[in-house]
């Protein structure tokens, strides 16, 4: 099964780490990733950023609206998201379970089982961070 | 992270919205400030056992308005309120009723509490230092060490901006669209100036340089609470991209290097990236300002991989774009600067010409003139405008840049025997 690993969190604190802190944490978290991504089980991992950045199109009466900020107004935010081969739910939960352990940030991890729609072609050059 | 860091840095983020409901409440910053900082003694006293609340904001305001109500009270001889665990437990429905009381007004209690910092009365540091002080909670010591003053010269001077802000009476009413915008617009100026202490003063003292950090933060929290403002996006958009060159804009010797001359690779592509981003939002909503122009003229360096890519021409458009929204001789200034590299430092030095009474005291507008005469072979006049930029230099690091220009002069005509 693939699971979509979506990390939830409030924005606000995620924001206010410091340069040092913030390299500490992501340190440790790609310690996670790495075994499953030599095992060939984790795919694209997407880090998002602030909902300032984000645009909505929702349908409107008419023509679809464009609308500034994120989906919805809420407490948590998507921050992050992971995608993860895994044999089973347990295996999922295991991964996510280490990647809470290691980021004082997240508040939830939601496992959303996907398929591909559409395996994608796109270049990096302009996503690395 | 320690659970004790993780729980200063959610009571750092929950600061602005939190302090300013229980501004809007007591109708008294001291007050408010001290209802505040009780909230946060207890959060620190009960979260690690109990851990966090689920809305750590409702939680600060529920409890900061109980001990807030507590210490009036207590003032006025009346009967105190009951212990802390009284409320230090809240159920998800007292939260949820906090929640909905605040959320309605969340927006311009942020904004208030921004805005009673910027009072045209206080200079431009006590601005800054209010700011930093009241909306991002630094410490007076850390405030102090960035201004280079003691700590009590530090406390006395917010001391003493405070009850100018007091005197001067906080307006509580919720503002009229029109006094809204007002107010956003001297709010993100106060911004950019918090900014531009980090950026200037930065060079020379590393306690400085978190101001850039700190004007980044109030710059996100503005546009998140006011998402669809397209001047906020240009402004927290030209902050980010400034600040992508903090690591490159001085060598290890602490002197300035130029944009031209810096390692673009070492520019940081995640706050660039973030601000292209908000560059694009902002240019859908075609209502350019200032602080979007600016951007723009910052993002076509940004995406230049090389300095003979820039596209000078699109800077030169966007700096007579900026004169006629902004006029101002700085402005023009730079405009000249964009057109010495299409035209020619001779016809920049036509178009700087008439600046010459205007900014006669600006350090920059001589080291400008002297770099274009120097390019034009005029060797003397271009020593007696760097002459001029040394008498005028706000920082060492300043004055040998200029200097470093001068023996460039040096080398090209050696002394006569």
């Amino acid at each position: 099964m693939l699971y979509a690993i979506l990390c939830y969190a409030h924005e606000e604190t995620v924001f206010a780490w410091s340069k040092e802190e913030e390299d500490a944490v992501m340190a440790k978290l790609i310690e996670v990733q790495t075994p499953y991504a030599q095992a060939g089980k984790l795919g694209p991992v997407g880090r998002l950023m602030p909902t300032t950045a984000a645009t909505t199109v929702r349908k409107g009466r008419e023509e679809p609206l464009v609308l500034d900020g994120p989906f919805a107004e809420t407490k948590e935010v998507l921050l992050g998201f992971y995608t993860l081969e895994a044999e089973t739910l347990e295996e999922a939960v295991a991964f996510s379970k280490k990647l809470s352990a290691v980021n004082p940030g997240s508040s939830s991890y939601e496992i959303r089982p996907f398929y591909v729609f559409h395996p994608g072609e796109m270049k990096h050059s302009e996503t690395k961070t | 992270m320690t659970d004790i860091a993780w729980i200063e840095l959610a009571l750092t983020a929950a600061r602005p919205q939190a302090l300013g409901a229980l501004l809007r409440y007591f109708r008294d910053l001291d007050t408010a400030e001290e209802a505040f900082q009780e909230a946060c003694l207890r959060a620190i006293r009960t979260w690690p056992d109990k851990g966090p609340p689920r809305d750590p904001t409702a939680w600060l305001i529920f409890v900061g308005r109980n001990s807030g109500i507590d210490a009036v009270r207590k003032r006025s001889r009346n009967d105190p309120l009951p212990e802390e665990e009284a409320f230090s437990d809240l159920s998800d429905a007292e939260t949820d009723i906090a929640d909905r009381l605040d959320n309605s007004n969340y927006r311009d209690d942020i904004l208030r509490l921004m805005f009673i910092c910027c009072h045209p009365d206080l200079p431009a540091t006590q601005q800054i230092a209010l700011a930093l002080r009241i909306v991002s909670g630094l410490s007076v010591a850390q405030i102090a060490r960035a201004f280079l003053v003691g700590d009590s010269a530090m406390e006395q001077r917010i001391t003493r901006a405070k009850a100018r802000v007091a005197k001067a009476g906080v307006p509580f009413e919720t503002p009229g669209a029109a006094e809204r915008s007002e107010r956003l617009g001297i709010v993100s100026a106060m911004i950019y100036l918090v900014f531009n202490e980090g950026y200037s003063a930065g060079i020379t003292n590393p306690d400085s340089a978190a101001f850039c950090d700190e004007a980044i933060r109030l710059g996100r929290l503005l546009l998140r609470i006011f998402p669809g403002e397209p001047e906020i996006m240009g402004l927290l958009a030209l902050l980010l991209l400034q600040h992508s060159r903090a690591g490159t804009r001085i060598d290890a010797q602490g002197q300035i290097v130029l944009l031209e001359d810096q390692d673009r690779s070492r520019w940081d592509r995640k706050l660039i990236n973030e601000a292209l981003a908000l560059l694009d939002k902002a240019i859908r909503h075609r209502r350019p300002g200032p602080y979007q122009v600016q951007a723009a003229i910052s993002a076509l360096h940004a995406r230049a991989a090389t300095p003979k890519d820039t596209d000078w021409q699109e800077i030169t458009m966007l700096y007579g774009l900026l004169e006629h929204i902004q006029p101002s001789p700085v402005v023009t200034l730079n405009k000249a600067v964009a057109v010495s590299k299409l035209e020619g430092p001779e016809a920049a030095l036509a178009m700087i010409a008439p600046l010459a009474e205007k900014l006669d005291g600006y350090f920059y507008f001589h080291g400008v003139k002297g770099g274009l005469m120097l390019q034009a072979g005029q060797k003397n006049e271009a020593r007696q405008a760097f002459d001029r930029a040394i008498a005028l230099a706000n920082s060492p690091a300043e004055c040998a840049h200029i200097r470093m220009q001068i023996d460039k002069l040096g080398a090209v005509t050696p002394p006569a025997v």
